[in-house]
């Protein structure tokens, strides 16, 4: 019995420490995005995106002496803080994930920053929060976003809308952070330029009945409306409504409402409506798209070539620092997106790695052209889209 | 001339949008007011009974339409409307022989049949995502419009236009039929007679000779038709997402107790009056009243009573009103 015994113990003392090894050789990254709610149309292609910097990087072996990536997913539901703050606090305490690669929808991303990662001093990237909220929020320096701030979205669109003439718009806009942000820094921008918004009103998502808002909409008038809304929820119930009821005829669509959704759902009755979403034509958005499409997935899905590059970031700072610790890495975060150095585009992480742990320096161009401006959030390109004959295709990149 | 612009636009805005949502409200409150009269308890799982028998007519009308049979400028739906409501039905009777029947034995008091149905309805909830998933389904198909925007406007030479969506004229003509067939059979028939003894007086109604198991299960087919006859209109007119469904269940009790829980004229009262009221208190009269005042007393701002943000809050401010000073509903139902 006593030797038994020994051997048990003998054999729990081995296997542990063969965990222990393994474990030296494993990074987490935790991806919490809204895989159920108002987004989760277009989060499976992000998550992808992720998850795909992080196989190439476990494939070239080259992160700190051949570190594993384990991505491990969370969801956000996009809108609930709640359900999205008990997500990231499992994976931070229980996974152990040594940065997180999202939120998506600003709301949720501002509650994980504030009470998950803050707390526990946890790196997060966001590919696609684009409240102009986000840019003031204290951090600690530990929060960063691939995507531009909306702020510098409600420029674009007056400049979208100035260009095709138009002067006095009806905005309506999701009754949460991210629409209520794009729609004021919106608003300000348009009305700075000389233009009108006729109307500014929220709508709810989760509802099927927008004949109030529609009607209210209508009676205001404009030239077009603007739907600063999610294509998966009441963005798509306001159009409907408003088509079928002959308010208005052209759209203007911010990022959060493109998507083949409104492909699939309206078709040639958008014909002559337009929008932009965050997007380069440079050499990496190509790069990313033939990735993508070898992967599986569609590469030109919104947010889709942030994600790639967020998930990136944080493994190429983490090899800066040469540490997979939030507090080492969240300093060169900024050092490996920018100039000088050799620029890197998708599919040339392990020449990055490499060439960081050289110690030459690299500046991350990635998919979408990343430049990471004042707090650590992109300076932001933009994709001009137009329908016609029932589907919408990019015309122009600002 | 612009009395006639108003009245057009204030129709097409306001008018046509709140009969429609009216009727699917009142069929909805129909329903929750026959198992409160009959049944004696509040039954939170009928958004999700109405979800439900939505979904069996989607997939019956999915099959209708691989099978090639449509009714031409009808929706389809129509078709696979009977099938959705003996699909429910069989679900309805099934929960009730399962689960109702157990407390019913039991006389238990009504607030524990709430918080059952409660737990019915997170069933019910899973059920419908389980099979048919979260995701927005359209079925509608066949002609959109009776009357389009465009040809009203070729038609009359008017400024404003007025559609009218085949969906939206399908409802209300099929409420009217569902209200008054749910009339004659409840004031005519026997069983519907027997059903009201029933409500008034549970112990009168058995010494009487009245089977209650017989009037509990007509109860529940008269629900599900109801519920599945509602949903489908409701989904037909706007779109099916189990989600909205399960949110529809608060502007339903909403009309019940406005109208007073229990009476079934007052379900559709109330279905009316908390439509038009979430559609009129927050529409921007601008637009009308440019049309119909003179020049001078054309409103600058949007004249709009409150923001579409308090959409909500109307019906309840109204449900509150109601009960502070009707607490049995605008045609006095049971109080609760």
């Amino acid at each position: 019995m006593k030797k038994f015994l020994m051997a048990t113990a003998a054999t729990a003392l081995m296997t542990s420490t063969a965990f222990a090894d393994a474990h030296a050789k494993e990074v987490k990254i935790g991806v919490i995005l809204g895989f159920t709610g108002p987004l989760e149309s277009i989060t499976p292609a992000m998550g992808a995106g992720a998850e795909l910097a992080m196989a190439e990087v476990t494939d070239s072996g080259a992160l700190l002496d051949g570190a594993k990536v384990v991505s491990i997913r969370g969801d956000s539901t996009c809108i609930d803080a709640g359900a999205a703050t008990s997500a990231a606090e499992r994976l931070i305490t229980s996974d152990k994930v040594s940065a997180i690669m999202g939120a998506d929808c600003s709301g949720v991303t501002g509650a994980i920053l504030q009470n998950a990662a803050r707390p526990n001093g946890i790196v997060m990237i966001s590919p696609s929060a684009t409240s102009p909220g986000l840019s003031t929020a204290e951090d600690d320096g530990l929060f960063f976003r691939t995507a531009p701030s909306d702020a510098r979205q409600g420029v674009i669109m007056t400049e979208i809308l100035q260009d095709r003439g138009v002067k006095e718009v009806a905005l309506t806009y999701t009754n949460n952070d991210y629409g209520k942000g794009l729609a004021d820094a919106f608003q300000a921008a348009f009305e700075e330029a000389g233009g009108t918004v006729t109307i500014a009103t929220a709508h709810e998502d989760g509802k099927a009945d927008y004949s109030a808002e529609v009607g209210a909409l209508a009676s205001a008038g404009g030239e077009a409306l603007v739907v600063a809304g999610y294509v998966d929820q009441g963005g798509s119930g306001i159009v409907r409504s408003s088509i079928d009821s002959g308010a208005f005829d052209t759209f203007y669509f911010p990022d959060g409402m493109v998507g083949e959704k409104l492909n699939e759902n309206f078709g040639a009755e958008l014909n002559g409506s337009y929008g932009a979403y965050p997007g380069t034509d440079s050499e990496g958005a190509a790069k990313f798209l033939e990735l993508a499409t070898a992967a599986g997935f569609d590469g030109t899905g919104a947010f889709a070539p942030e994600s790639y590059d967020a998930a990136a970031l944080i493994m190429l700072a983490m090899q800066a620092a040469n540490s997979m610790d939030s507090a080492d890495f969240k300093d060169k975060v900024m050092d490996v997106a920018n100039a000088p150095g050799e620029k890197i585009y998708p599919g040339e992480l392990a020449k990055a790695l490499e060439l960081i742990k050289e110690g030459k320096d690299v500046d991350y161009e990635g998919a979408s052209a990343v430049e990471l401006i004042g707090p650590g959030e992109s300076a932001g390109n933009y994709q001009e889209i137009e329908f016609a004959d029932g589907k919408y295709s990019t015309i122009k990149y600002r | 001339m612009d009395l006639l612009n108003a009245f057009v636009a204030l129709s097409n805005f306001v008018l046509i949008p709140a009969i429609a949502y009216g009727s699917q409200l009142a069929l909805g409150a129909l329903g929750v007011t026959l198992i409160y009269g009959i049944l004696r308890f509040s039954n939170f799982a009928h958004g999700d009974t109405m979800a439900f028998g939505t979904m069996v007519t989607i997939l019956f009308t999915w099959l209708f339409q691989s099978w090639g049979i449509s009714l031409g400028p009808l929706p389809t739906a129509l078709l696979a409307l009977p099938f959705g409501i003996l699909g429910c039905m069989a679900l309805l009777l099934f929960t009730d022989r399962v689960v109702y029947k157990f407390y019913r034995e039991q006389k238990a008091k009504p607030v524990i049949l709430v918080i059952v149905s409660l737990g019915v309805m997170f069933i019910m909830n899973g059920l419908v995502r389980f099979i048919i998933g979260p995701d927005d389904q359209r079925f509608a198909d066949g002609e959109r419009f009776i009357v389009s925007v465009r040809t009203f406007k070729e038609m009359t030479g008017l400024e404003e236009g007025l559609a009218i969506k085949t969906t939206q004229g399908i409802t209300v003509i099929t409420a009217v039929i569902v209200v008054a067939a749910l009339f004659w059979f409840l004031n005519r028939t026997r069983t519907g007679k027997s059903m009201r003894a029933y409500s008034d007086n549970e112990d009168l109604a058995l010494l009487s000779g009245i089977n209650p198991e017989r009037v509990v299960m007509i109860t529940w087919m008269i629900v599900a038709a109801l519920a599945t006859v509602a949903g489908v209109l409701y989904g037909l007119d706007k779109s099916f997402k189990p989600f909205t469904y399960f949110q529809l269940l608060l502007p339903i009790f909403a009309s019940a107790i406005v109208g007073g829980l229990g009476s079934p004229l007052g379900a559709i009262a109330g279905g009316f009056t908390i439509a038009f009221s979430e559609v009129m208190v927050t529409y921007a009269w601008k637009k009308v009243a440019g049309y119909a005042l003179p020049e001078s007393l054309a409103p600058d701002g949007l004249a709009q009573l409150l923001s579409t943000d308090y959409k909500f809050a109307v019906s309840f401010v109204i449900l509150l009103i109601v009960l502070l000073f009707r607490p049995t509903g605008l045609f006095a139902g049971k109080s609760v």
